[in-house]
């Protein structure tokens, strides 16, 4: 019964969502700052989803996302720059031959494949990501908190100075950057991967691994007692989280056509922890909702803050560009300091929520049992 | 390679060398007592370059340095104060995303007063004169910084092992509680920690933008990673370790961009730490750690 009712609001709710999308898509250039407000916002909240699943349920504090974020760009934007386009992308040095190779060969492949073709460069992203992080898992994961962070910061710096180094020109275009990404279908498009994506996460949350990485975050000295091996699960998190990650960081790169190596610094990733931490580490619902109510802050209602402003003849006093970056850091403060839960805690959001509490006036207050 | 050329690189390596080992000596402080990495310490670093700059506008030098001396001890006490402080119970992770917050808020505070565009560093004269030794020649700052790296590290030695609120300290870092229940004011010798860090980095940072001439708002990030890394070299916790951890780091930089490399050589100091945490993870000087449920 509640099973049925709950499903039912929410198939009523993604049509509703996917009905507004379709509209917003037709109403795009009315609508230029909401559209790719919340286009960019659903990226981040595949990123901000994917670092929850190792900072908040497995307990890895790692700051790596930048990292795999250009892993899967760089990838998925090489994959997919456009053949007619590619010669003056890389116009400084020129191109490898084994991609220009790959691109003909693509060009004469079946309709279908090149339908398929977009979706199967995020997921080709993706693995290169996972395949990086097994690889570095491995060694690294045996580090104990702040020493993970470090390191997986450190890696995040190697693969950004390593992508812009010279050596690489003829695959990264080097320091220039990649330019003239293909756009990926309409914001419905970018919405059904971010949900595809996030609902993979929350089932591996409720399987038995799920259950596993909350035992690692709890306490790895029991919960390795209890027969879980440390390794494996820890590694797994950590590759799932990167090729989610990279799926995002591809998405990003179809989102902004033209990525280079300073997209991807230090700031990218706290751009992302403050999203979790704001949304409740431990929360795939906080981490989703925070990402949406972030981005558009900061994007779009905030801007304000960034523009002088005079009223009458009274000049409002700070408002000057960058006000609104600091704003946000206090904000991330306060939230820091006296609101460590963030928006969501650990809670997930859930229809009951609004029956619960009916329920619960009615029986005398009793009932709230979580 | 001329061994003139060998011995100008190996001062420029030694001269940044020791701008490293002062920084670093802040983290390793900071993370011996709180088990904290200070991710905000390289951007207390960046802020001291631009209390030098106001400083120096309707100042002499020899006023300017004590002045930004203190102001950075005061940002560092009032960080911690603020920040830290009322975290102590909390669980790591949060003391360290407040530490990420911290450096988040004084970068963008910083883009936000002085904007985002690099800003001349003014020159002290006294510190730019020219020195010549054989065909080798280097400004003053140069020799200087690893003399005064390595007396201010000597100090330090001296103040933790033969003074009371150093011996504090070592109680401190080695059990929090128990040196509690000693009746170690704890809170005064964190402060202590931090005010000790703030003013090795604005020493550190005196001597570092002297050499590099210009201060923007995100000057302090890579060099704040980049002695952290050396703090862990050399074995966090130990002041004598981040000094030579912070002179390795430096040299091998050098001789990286003194080889033409100078795109990988972030990267080599990142690389090294990985392989460090692998083989090493207590650095050179650190203590054994173990395991207790």
């Amino acid at each position: 019964m509640k099973k049925t009712r709950n499903l039912i609001l929410s198939l009523i709710t993604a049509a509703l969502l996917v009905y507004g999308l379709t509209v917003l898509e037709a109403h795009r250039f009315q609508q230029g700052m909401l559209y790719s407000v919340m286009q960019k916002s659903a990226i981040l909240a595949i990123a901000a989803v994917s670092m929850n699943l190792l900072n908040g349920f497995t307990g890895l504090f790692s700051l790596g996302q930048a990292g795999f974020m250009a892993l899967g760009a760089y990838t998925t934007a090489i994959l997919t720059i456009p053949t007619g386009k590619i010669t003056g992308v890389y116009y400084m040095d020129g191109i490898s031959s084994g991609i220009i190779a790959f691109k003909t060969f693509l060009d004469g492949a079946p309709g279908w494949l090149q339908t398929a073709y977009p979706f199967l460069a995020l997921i080709a992203g993706g693995l290169v990501a996972a395949g990086f992080a097994a690889l570095i898992g491995m060694p690294i994961l045996r580090l104990k908190s702040d020493y993970l962070a470090i390191a997986t910061l450190g890696f995040s710096e190697i693969v950004r100075a390593v992508i812009a180094s010279p050596e690489l020109n003829t695959v990264t275009n080097g320091s220039y950057g990649l330019k003239s990404i293909p756009k990926l279908g309409s914001i419905v498009t970018t919405f059904l991967i971010a949900a595809a994506c996030i609902s993979t996460i929350v089932l591996l949350i409720k399987s038995s691994y799920g259950r596993a990485f909350k035992a690692i975050r709890e306490d790895e000295i029991a919960a390795e007692a209890m027969g879980i091996n440390l390794m494996k699960h820890k590694n797994l998190a950590f590759v799932i989280s990167s090729f989610f990650t990279a799926i995002a960081g591809g998405m990003l790169a179809m989102f902004m056509q033209s990525i280079d190596s300073s997209t991807f610094k230090i700031s990218m990733t706290y751009d992302i922890l403050l999203i979790v931490v704001i949304g409740g580490i431990g929360s795939v619902t906080g981490s989703v909702l925070s990402a949406f109510l972030v981005t558009a802050a900061k994007e779009w209602w905030l801007r304000f803050f960034d523009t002088p402003l005079t009223i009458g003849t009274f000049q409002v006093p700070l408002l000057r560009t960058g006000f609104r970056m600091v704003v946000f850091s206090v904000l991330l403060m306060v939230v820091v300091l006296f609101y460590r839960r963030g928006l969501m805690g650990t809670n997930e959001f859930s229809w009951d929520f609004f029956w619960k509490k009916r329920g619960a006036a009615a029986t005398g207050g009793v009932g709230r049992d979580k | 390679m001329s061994l003139t050329t060998l011995m100008q690189h190996f001062l420029t390596g030694i001269s940044l060398g020791g701008a490293y080992a002062l920084i670093a000596i802040g983290y390793t402080m900071v993370y011996g007592i709180l088990r904290l990495i200070n991710f905000a310490h390289g951007d207390i670093f960046m802020m001291a370059g631009y209390f030098m700059i106001f400083a120096m506008s309707s100042l002499p030098w020899e006023i300017s340095i004590p002045i930004v001396i203190a102001a950075t001890i005061l940002l560092g006490f009032a960080i911690e104060r603020t920040a830290y402080a009322p975290l102590r119970t909390a669980p790591r992770m949060s003391v360290m995303i407040s530490a990420i917050g911290v450096s988040y808020l004084l970068q963008n505070l910083a883009t936000y007063l002085f904007s985002a565009l690099p800003r001349p560093y003014p020159e002290i004269p006294f510190l730019k004169r020219i020195f010549q030794i054989g065909s080798v020649s280097a400004s003053l700052v140069t020799f200087l910084t690893p003399v005064v790296a390595i007396l201010l590290v000597w100090g330090l030695t001296q103040l933790i092992n033969h003074t009371k609120v150093g011996m504090a300290m070592r109680a401190v870092s080695k059990d929090f509680e128990t040196s509690k229940l000693m009746g170690i004011k704890i809170n005064t010798v964190i402060s202590v920690t931090f005010v000790i860090g703030s003013a090795l980095a604005a020493v550190g940072s005196i001597l570092y933008f002297t050499d590099r001439m210009s201060v923007n708002p995100f000057s302090g990030t890579l060099p704040g990673l980049k002695c952290f890394v050396a703090a862990v070299l050399g074995g966090i916790g130990s002041v004598p370790g981040a000094m030579v951890g912070g002179f390795v780091i430096g040299m091998f930089e050098t001789a990286l961009v003194a080889a033409g490399e100078s795109t990988f050589s972030d990267a080599f100091t990142f690389a090294l730490l990985i392989v460090m945490l692998l083989f090493r993870p207590t650095g050179l000087f650190g203590e054994k750690t173990t395991d207790k449920v």
